[in-house]
């Protein structure tokens, strides 16, 4: 990217070791945010990474930039506050499955729905790293965890579902060990002004080794996932002979070559398009029944709330006649004493 | 004007307007209160409303009050009890009458006394002054609802509308019981109505009628002289407790050159401070409407770390959903003030009524050893000062600040002397800026013991903070033993140092005294009260009321020391009480508490304080 700048990726490795388990997928997502930053040019000073508490909410530590380790689920809040207060700021909020959508539930889709300026990178491990192992609100159901020894009863959040539904206006999706390809979704959600989300498909070597292997493992990658393009045919697997179609009112998985299919029936990703609905549908598909999207699904235009804000208060001030407290305390009923 | 027949000469009045409460009681108190601070009166009033918004019309849980109290002297309390009641209907009659001072004045709309009224509001006859034995009292039984009627019928207004004006003739008439001018009233209705003139009319006409109805029965009502009172010179506003606090911040913001952040989700009786500062982007306050209480301090905390002046507004429920956060900023080491607008508790307990039943939660509320500065405003116009001085102390010394004030003063009014700016103390901002050699995050000023603010954007200070704790030199993640013992150390040493920083206490009345009272918050005013009707009526009573809370004031324990009886008085079971104790357990504290969602009154704290001097 920009040739230019002259900081380096190691400028943003803080003095601190890492103390992420040996394989954990942070490690990759770690030199991918690092790597986007450099990229995109960033200078230390005017970054702050705001994290809530799990093994991935460790992140702001690892960076030699500004960062807060807040506390649990409410990473999003106080991301809003830095970034409303100094606009200014390149804010990267990191959090986790447990951290954003189970305790922070609430923030993180008030944060989407007002579009703060946020940059999201969402850890996927479907599990609670941190306090060694229960099921999250993305464990599968059925999933068995310690605190789900039966398998779960309860149906999980689809992140990139709940993210399109709180009006959200960003979303992508990548894998962890797939660093080209995260650095380049990073690079994405920073362009876009808004909260974007970003959904990384963690593994955790410990508590949950391999839950994303189906669709993340070498050998089935390119025929379990989709990488979608904007403007590009939704066309998928390792011989670039699978797309996506639309039947009714459903996608479908179409071979082109086979029941009349041609490349011109593949649908093309927008994913400016305002309305969600084929957005909603690329987000919620699953394995087996469909590849897995991957990409920027959604990236719409909407107004900023910290651009708002401070526009609202430019266009008050300009026509308000209280320009100081003693204009203010003296304005309305006033009376003199002599 | 006539002649009137009977002139009360009075040093002080309490006049409670009543009604239902879509009848305008707020607005008619308020109309009052202005005219009488115009006129030269010291003035306190107190708002009393239904925690529903359209409670079941004409029943008692429906009345609306507004009491003002003025006075030729200074004034402290809206006063226990009423010289002159207004009374729209039965349901305020029933109410209030209990509050009335022997031989006051009642002023009823008979009009409204009809069967249906008088069975909601829980009358058994059909003579609610006989059944509640106010044959004593001058009632002045006006049928005001059918005079409102009569005085508006050519003006082709709908009865709506007509019945609506109500409240101004009433108002029109209690100017004439005290002969004050309509001017102030008549401006005010000029300026709200002004698009609708037809109303102007209407509303002006029934205030002048109002008035002149007094003429007519003055034979048989007599009426009250209070002269103006001897207060400072310079210009006046009136200011409730909680715009108080709103201003204080944005003083706070003018004087630190720091831009004001507010995150805040709605609570009574704490939504007019977030209201107050919304309205203020002329002043240029970023006002965060969060989705709950959590994130209005987290809010906060994030544009505290941004170099904000940060703030979040509650009350008794929201502070309990701060907790966590507030752990954080004491963590992280930076300045939030936290407002606390005491109500009746717990749970939901008593919206909008007064209490000052947070204090543990404000000063213990929270895991882990978790010091903050707790200071609690004592009336609505100083909340003012001490917003004010809330955020100095948590700029300056990089630590959250929890300011407590009550319902009762942040819904309370009294005149404001506007102050001049000029006269306010700087707030240093403990920035850093240029290259220090060695700086860290915890690198800290030796006198506070404050770390310095570095905040985003500031080239060369990149760091990291965080709820887990730190190593006191290099700011790194620490889970060393004594490191943790260190810093917990530090961070009450931290607030300690506070004292060194605050005014002493100061005591009214005389060392020797044989009573200490001793209070703190929202009830000053009241305990003022009640001691110096005492030291007039020849008692030695002398008062020790406490703004600042945590840290104590460095002369507390000499002040405590003079006094052989001390009473602690608090609208609670005992909390500050015990607080001194744990500090100072060497003297002994009777208590005086109540929790009924009420302030004191200067009668029940003077009778207490009498039976303890007789002890
Ligand atoms: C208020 C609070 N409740 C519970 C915890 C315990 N806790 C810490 S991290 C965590 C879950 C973390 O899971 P996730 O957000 O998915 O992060 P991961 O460790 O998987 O990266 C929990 C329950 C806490 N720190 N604070
Ligand atoms: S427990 Fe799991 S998520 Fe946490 S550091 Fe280890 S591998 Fe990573
Ligand atoms: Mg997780």
């Amino acid at each position: 990217m920009s040739v230019e700048s002259q900081i380096k990726f190691t400028d943003f490795k803080s003095d601190q070791s890492v103390k992420w388990c040996p394989g954990c997928g942070d490690h990759a997502i770690l030199n991918s945010v690092q790597k986007a930053m450099a990229n995109l040019g960033y200078s230390k000073e005017e970054v702050a990474v705001i994290s809530g508490i799990g093994c991935s909410s460790r992140f702001p530590y690892y960076m030699e930039t500004y960062g807060f380790h807040t506390i649990h689920g409410r990473g999003s809040a106080i991301a809003s506050g830095v970034k409303v207060a100094n606009p200014r700021l390149k804010v990267w909020q990191i959090t986790g499955d447990g951290d954003a959508l189970a305790i922070g539930g609430n923030h993180f889709i008030h944060t989407i729905r007002r579009n703060v300026d946020l940059n999201v990178i969402l850890f996927n491990n479907q599990i609670y790293g941190l306090t060694k192992g229960q099921y999250s609100p993305t464990s599968k159901r059925g999933f068995i965890s310690k605190t789900s020894p039966f398998g779960t009863v309860e149906s999980p959040f689809r992140p990139g579902e709940l993210c399109i539904g709180a009006r959200g206006h960003f979303f992508a999706r990548c894998i962890d060990k797939d660093l080209k390809h995260s650095v380049e979704m990073m690079e994405e959600a920073a362009a876009h002004e808004g909260t974007s989300i970003i959904e990384i498909l963690q593994n955790c070597v410990i508590y949950n080794d391999k839950t994303h292997n189906a669709i993340t493992d070498k050998a089935h990658s390119e025929d379990r996932t989709i990488k979608l393009e904007h403007g590009k045919p939704m066309i998928f697997g390792k011989d670039r002979n699978k797309g996506l179609v639309l039947d009714g009112l459903n996608l479908k998985v179409e071979t082109i070559g086979q029941n009349g299919i041609t490349e011109a029936d593949i649908l093309i990703h927008d994913a400016h398009c305002e309305d969600t609905t084929l957005h909603l549908k690329l987000a919620d598909m699953e394995y087996p029944d469909y590849p897995v999207a991957l990409g920027v699904i959604r990236a719409v235009k909407a107004p900023v709330y910290d651009q708002c804000v401070e526009s609202q208060l430019n266009d008050v001030q300009e026509v308000s006649k209280i320009k100081s407290f003693k204009d203010l305390v003296h304005s309305g009923d006033t009376w003199d004493v002599e | 004007m006539g002649k009137r027949s009977k002139v009360i000469e009075k040093e002080e009045v309490v006049v409670r307007f009543s009604g239902d409460s879509g009848d305008g009681m707020q607005l008619t108190g308020t109309l009052f209160s202005y005219t009488s601070a115009i006129f030269g009166n010291d003035i306190s009033t107190f708002p009393d409303y239904p925690a529903e918004i359209r409670a079941p019309q004409g029943t008692i849980s429906g009345v609306s009050g507004f009491q003002v109290h003025f006075g030729h002297s200074e004034v402290y309390t809206p006063g226990d009890y009423c010289d002159v009641l207004v009374a729209m209907n039965p349901a305020a009659l029933k109410a209030n009458a209990k509050w009335m001072k022997p031989g006051g004045t009642i002023i009823l709309d008979v009009d409204s006394c009809d069967e249906k009224n008088l069975i909601k509001a829980g009358y058994e006859t059909d003579d609610p002054i006989i059944e509640d034995k106010l044959g004593d009292y001058h009632i002045v039984k006006a049928p005001i609802t059918t005079l409102t009627k009569e005085s508006l019928k050519d003006m082709g207004l709908d009865n709506k509308s007509i019945l609506r004006s109500k409240n101004m003739y009433a108002l029109g008439l209690v100017y004439w019981l005290f002969d004050r001018p309509l001017d102030h009233t008549r401006e005010y209705i000029q300026k709200k109505f002004a698009k609708k003139p037809l109303i102007v009319e209407a509303n002006l006409k029934v205030l002048s009628d109002g008035y002149n109805y007094g003429n007519i029965i003055q034979a048989v009502t007599p009426s009250y002289h209070i002269h103006p009172a001897d207060i400072k010179k310079g210009k006046y506003r009136n200011l409730s407790g909680n715009v108080a606090v709103a201003w204080g911040f944005l003083a706070a913001a003018e004087k630190s050159n720091l831009q004001l952040f507010l995150g805040s989700y709605p609570i009574t009786p704490a939504t007019e401070i977030l209201q107050e500062l919304s309205a203020r982007k002329d002043l240029g306050v970023k006002v965060f409407q969060a989705e709950d209480e959590i994130a209005g301090i987290c809010t906060a905390i994030g544009a505290s770390f941004s170099g904000s002046l940060a703030i979040t507004t509650t009350s008794g429920p929201g502070l309990a959903l701060k907790g966590e956060a507030i752990g954080l900023a004491v963590m992280a080491e930076l300045p939030i003030v936290i407002v606390n607008v005491q109500r009746g508790g717990p749970s939901t307990g008593l919206p909008t009524k007064t209490e000052q039943s947070d204090l543990m939660q404000a000063l213990y509320g929270r895991n882990g050893e978790s010091p903050v500065v707790v200071i609690a405003a004592s009336s609505p116009t100083n909340s003012f000062d001490y917003a004010f001085y809330a955020a100095k102390v948590a700029v300056e010394h990089m630590t959250p600040v929890i300011l407590l004030t009550d319902g009762f003063i942040a819904n309370g009014t009294q005149p404001w002397l506007i102050p001049d700016l000029a006269d306010w103390p700087e707030i240093k901002v403990p920035f850093v800026t240029e290259k220090i050699d060695d700086w860290h995050p915890y690198l800290r000023d030796p006198e506070k013991l404050s770390r310095y603010w570095a905040t985003p954007g500031t080239k060369g200070f990149e760091h990291r903070l965080g709820g887990l704790e730190k190593d006191a030199v290099t700011g790194a993640v620490s889970h060393d033993a004594l490191n943790h013992q260190r810093m917990v150390e530090l961070r009450e040493e931290k607030v300690q140092k506070v004292a060194n920083f605050i005014p002493e206490l100061e005591v009214i009345g005389e060392d020797d005294a044989d009573l200490l009272v001793v209070g703190w918050g929202g009830t000053f005013g009241h305990l003022f009260t009640a001691v110096d009707e005492l030291t007039h009526e020849g008692h030695n009573v002398a008062l020790a009321h406490f703004n600042y809370i945590k840290p104590l004031p460095l002369n507390t324990k000499e002040v405590l020391k003079r006094y052989k009886k001390i009473v602690v008085c608090e609208l609670n079971m005992g909390q500050f009480a015990n607080y001194l104790t744990m500090n100072f357990p060497e003297f002994k504290y009777k208590k005086f508490n109540k929790v009924q969602g009420q302030p004191f009154t200067v009668i029940e704290l003077k009778e207490h304080f009498i039976t303890l001097l007789e002890e």
